[in-house]
């Protein structure tokens, strides 16, 4: 039951082949049995997940079905539930009870998906390996000394190890893409504003952006019905009309404008991974599309505007956990000085820390016009480069990430390098476009993944191309060796 | 040689609408602690704002009343500094780009002269909640029913050379935002806070380092306040010492200030966009309703005032000076049916008594209408102005409108002339030696005597009689 | 612009963190990496290119104003660390 998709499971569950309490309950089994090893999920709401389902089952019986009654799915622990804990990753939430539910958790569940629990993260969204979790690190379900890749590597790791279908993400620099492409699975980072930002837990609000991950395209397409939309409650979210989705994965690609931005593929880049995108690439050219060459100059310089704006948004976002009105505070606080520096220094990590120390040096007098407004220049720079490429290509394509799952701890003293992962996935978020990763082919067994980036609201186009691609592909049904089962 | 003073001001006018800047939260008004903030208020994680529209169109309307440019895409900025009364850790305000940008606004001094006060720009922001000091043995309590309350900063240029310049301009400023209807103006519930930047510097010295006293909440406490600060920055320099640049606090109760220490290390407020907001863009059609719209400006109803009521220049500008004001004295006048005589009492009787029982006018016990009956019925005769100062009291202390007052207490003016001639003719009979002495007076010291006389007619009539017929009377009958 | 221990001090405490003293140069040397790297920026040439807030070009939708939240001081305190009579507690502040 765990190898189907999730429409494939929605297929089982319409028919009556099993009950939405079978599967949860197999889902849930599958978490008892695996995770301990895993670590995918911070947070398990076996009981809360059953009477969903069964909710789910008297609905289906009812014939009252929503887009998703009766999957279960999985939310990064980044979305507040109310009542459940929403820690973020970190030891500063350990014990945060959410008082109030983010959109995306409303919606889904409004479409009737039963929640397994929540994932696993980097701490408050910051890393790429989900090493910097207060709930120790997540592991690689295909090599288990390997990181998942982060921030989003609980959600794209019990995916990838079928201990949920589906799962919500969230992708500031491509945490979502990224943890896709070292899992073997297909994630989804929307155009900045197309899922509401309510109930996320800020890291960079002008980045930050909600998607769907799961094990294929169609999957994804199914839980991005559901999760977007406009809300008042996000000024950011953007009014437009929502896509149909799953009738976009009907549309022809003979037409198709590719457009390979050069700077994916640099000299330096490993040859195994250039070759198993470029593969991909041709895939597609074989049922029509065309392929041109374009070029992004300023995507070099996304790294260093990211790691300037990201950190200094959230050094600001983060100033509310000051241990005055939730999550941790010191023991017997001398003075209000006392207490601020104090549970904050206890309950933020290295990497949260570092990334507080940066951004408010980026925006303390005297270097925000060198650094931050600067950042700000440059982003126009990149966005104006994808503007220029998307007037001739529908999408690009390029490697997720330049390399393969990495061995635990092996960049832990290495931020910069550690950033690097990010390299592809940043400038997607600069520009606010949306963009996919998906499977596509093994580097000594490790999954690589190939991005498939699309102009504004252009969602619907780029599930479709990966959808395509997975019809004629079965890199994505690759679920890694886990737990001697498969 | 003589010390100039410099003066600026900043003042925070909180909007009177129905919820918060960021947030569908009501405006609180003494509720219980924290029941009025929201998960927005609180700063809870994953909370978003999202822009009261009424708060930018009232915003707006303040900038059209000063002639100020109106910024089309004004930008909300966070203001970065800790303190637990700031849930986010951040003001979310406007700098860079505020909605209000240079205007400003001409006051009228005490020797008659104007003078304008120009304005650098006013922006929209988010207020602070409070801390309590009290009932938490030892500790301080946080009560967030104010954060996010709609206010405008408003900031001045350095143009005001005195204490009564300064008040004479937040006066207008009160009279500006409550005849727009955008601030409800009540000082003692915090509407209206005056931060005031002073320095001193000997004429044509380039101008000295300035200090500002923070959150002063009535007209009377900024003046003094600045006139004690100037005081104290001329002691300091002329006794050789130096000023230093710090934020000084007021208390009115003791007439002192003091450094705020807690507030001196130097803040760096590292201001950026707010990312959770886009810019505010405000349209020519936004403009036009907006003018459309516009109230009756302080300004134009002084200038008719002088011209509908022959008001002089100096009274019309008292009279239109609060929006409360000016409607009571346009009520009175009209239901009076004089605003000559309406303009003297509110501005004498009515403005003594709300002063020595320290009422707004908004508060008075006597309505405008009440007034207005008082003064028809001086203007007819009824009563004399004794009498009338007489119900006045009698109305102020509730005892009903001045018709009923005039009626129960039988102080109708005695108009019948038999009766009066009744009286006088026994004053006259009964005070034979001031008779004979008025009769052997010359005409000078006859207008004095009389007085006696009248007096005593007076007495006989409880006040009732008819001045001027008493008077013609008299000099029949003493003739 | 090299980051050193006083820098260090100085950020930290404008972002209220406590750092260790001993743990201020190895914490210095990651900042100035990330510095470093991030100093590319300066080859940019963006001489009249504004910045740029948010990755499109829209305007702030406006709420209309009206009351739509409810009490929500009950789970607030429930989760506070610390309050009392209904207000979050922290040590005495002296302004």
């Amino acid at each position: 039951m765990h190898d189907k998709t999730l429409t494939e499971l929605k297929a089982g569950l319409t028919a009556g082949d099993f009950s939405s309490r079978e599967l949860t309950e197999h889902f849930l089994a599958r978490i008892q049995q695996y995770d301990g090893e895993l670590n995918s999920f911070i947070t398990v709401t076996a009981d809360q997940a059953l009477a969903q389902a069964d909710a789910a089952d008297q609905a289906i019986a009812a014939g009252n079905q929503g887009l998703l009654t009766g999957l279960p799915i999985a939310h990064k622990d980044i979305f507040c539930t109310e009542g459940v804990r929403t820690s973020c990753g970190s030891k500063m939430l350990d014990t945060f009870i959410a008082p109030y539910p983010a959109t995306v958790v409303e919606k889904m569940a409004a479409e009737g998906a039963v929640m397994l629990g929540k994932t696993n993260m980097d701490e408050f969204a910051m890393g790429s390996s989900n090493e910097t979790s207060y709930y120790g690190p997540e592991k690689n379900p295909g090599d288990l000394e390997r990181v998942p890749g982060g921030t989003s590597g609980g959600a794209a790791a019990c995916l990838g190890a079928r201990l949920a279908p589906g799962a919500t993400g969230t992708d500031t620099g491509g945490s979502i893409r990224q943890p896709a492409a070292l899992n073997n699975i297909t994630g989804l980072k929307p155009t900045y504003g197309r899922v509401s930002r309510w109930g996320m837990i800020a890291f960079a609000s002008s980045l930050d952006q909600a998607g769907p991950m799961g094990q294929s395209a169609e999957d994804c397409a199914l839980m991005l019905q559901a999760m977007a939309g406009h809300d008042h409650r996000d000024s950011t979210s953007l009014n437009e009309t929502v896509g149909d989705y799953l009738g976009a994965l009907k549309e022809d690609i003979s037409s198709l404008t590719i457009g390979i931005p050069e700077e994916f593929f640099p000299d330096t880049l490993d040859g195994a991974i250039a070759d198993n995108s470029r593969d991909a690439i041709r895939e597609l050219e074989k049922r029509g599309a065309k392929v041109v060459s374009v070029s992004l100059p300023s995507i070099k310089l996304s790294v260093p505007a990211y790691y300037v704006i990201a950190p200094a948004e959230a050094s600001s976002n983060l100033s509310r956990f000051d241990g005055v009105r939730f999550g941790h505070r010191c023991g017997d606080p001398q003075d209000l000085e006392d207490l601020y520096k104090r549970s904050r220094s206890e309950g933020f990590g290295d990497e949260v820390k570092r990334r507080i120390l940066v951004g408010t040096y980026a925006l303390s007098a005297g270097y925000y016009d060198a650094y931050y407004r600067r950042a700000q220049q440059v982003r126009r720079l990149i966005r104006d480069d994808f503007a220029r490429a998307f007037e001739k290509v529908d999408v690009l394509m390029g490697p997720t990430a330049p390399e393969t799952a990495f061995k635990l701890g092996a960049k832990k003293d290495d931020p910069v390098s550690m950033y690097m992962a990010d390299v592809f996935t940043i400038g997607v978020n600069l520009a606010g476009l949306p963009a996919l990763s998906m499977p596509t082919g093994f580097i000594n067994g490790l999954p690589t993944g190939t991005q498939i980036i699309g102009n504004y609201f252009r969602e619907g186009q780029i599930l479709n191309v990966a959808h395509k691609y997975q019809q004629a592909t079965d890199w994505h049904k690759q679920a890694p060796v886990f737990g001697g089962d498969q | 040689m003589s010390w100039e003073v410099v003066i600026g001001l900043e003042i925070h006018v909180q909007l009177n609408t129905a919820s918060k800047l960021f947030s569908g939260s009501k405006l609180s008004t003494g509720a219980e602690p924290n029941t009025q903030a929201s998960l927005v208020d609180l700063g809870m994680p994953g909370t978003l704002p999202v822009v009261n529209k009424e708060a930018v169109r009232k915003a707006a309307l303040f900038g059209l009343a000063i002639n100020a440019d109106i910024c089309r895409h004004s930008v909300f900025e966070r203001k970065n500094y800790f303190y637990p009364d700031l849930p986010k850790g951040y003001q979310t305000t406007q700098l860079a780009e505020p909605i209000v940008g240079a205007g400003e606004v001409e006051i009228q001094l005490e020797n008659g002269e104007k003078k304008t006060v120009r304005i650098h720009h006013a922006h929209l922001e988010e207020d602070a909640g409070k801390s309590l000091h009290e009932d938490f043995h030892g500790m301080t309590g946080i009560d967030l029913n104010r954060a996010g309350t709609p206010l405008i900063e408003v900031v001045t240029e350095p143009d005001m050379s005195n204490a009564e310049e300064a008040v004479a301009f937040a006066r207008k400023l009160h009279a500006i935002v409550t005849s727009i209807g955008i601030c409800d103006g009540d000082m003692s519930q915090g509407n209206m806070r005056f931060d005031v930047n002073v320095s001193v510097r000997k004429p044509g010295a380039p101008l000295g380092t300035r200090t500002e006293t923070k959150n002063l909440n009535s007209f009377r406490f900024m003046e003094k306040a600045i006139k004690l600060e100037v005081e104290r920055q001329i002691d300091v320099l002329e006794d050789g010492g130096k000023i230093v640049q710090e934020t000084r606090l007021y208390n009115g109760d003791t007439h002192t200030a003091r450094s705020m220490r807690s507030k001196e290390d130097a803040n760096d407020y590292r201001y950026f966009p707010c990312p959770d907001l886009l810019p505010v863009a405000i349209s020519d059609a936004d403009l036009d309703a907006l003018k459309a719209a516009m109230p009756e400006l302080p300004d134009t109803r002084k200038a008719r005032f002088m011209a509908d009521y022959q008001l002089g220049e100096y009274d019309a500008d008292l009279l239109s000076g609060s929006i409360a004001t000016a409607t009571f004295f346009e009520g009175a006048a009209k239901a009076g049916g004089d605003a000559k005589l309406a303009a003297n009492w509110v501005m004498g009787e009515l403005a003594a008594k709300l002063n020595a029982e320290e009422k707004d006018i908004s508060d008075s016990p006597v309505s405008a209408e009440q007034l207005g009956q008082l003064i028809a019925r001086l203007k007819d005769g009824t009563i004399s102005s004794k009498i009338a100062k007489q119900v006045f009291e009698a109305c102020w202390a509730g005892e009903g409108d001045p018709d009923a007052i005039i009626d129960a207490k039988g102080l109708k003016q005695m108009n019948d002339s038999g009766e009066l001639e009744k009286i006088v003719d026994d004053i006259i009979a009964n005070n034979a030696p001031q008779v004979e002495d008025y009769r052997n007076s010359d005409d000078a010291k006859k207008k004095k005597k009389i007085g006696f006389f009248v007096g005593q007619a007076m007495k006989a009539t409880q006040g009732k009689a008819n001045p001027q017929q008493l008077n013609k009377l008299l000099q029949e009958k003493l003739q | 612009m090299a980051i050193d221990s006083k820098v260090v001090a100085q950020v930290a405490h404008l972002a209220r963190l406590k750092v260790d003293e001993a743990d201020t140069t190895a914490l210095s040397n990651r900042l100035n990496d990330i510095l470093a790297m991030v100093d590319q920026l300066q080859q940019a040439d963006v001489a009249d290119v504004p910045p740029m807030a948010h990755p499109l070009d829209v305007t702030q939708p406006l709420r209309d104003d009206q009351i739509s939240e409810p009490n929500v001081r009950d789970k607030a305190m429930d989760i506070a660390p610390a309050a009392e009579d209904g207000c979050f507690l922290v040590p005495r502040v002296i302004e």
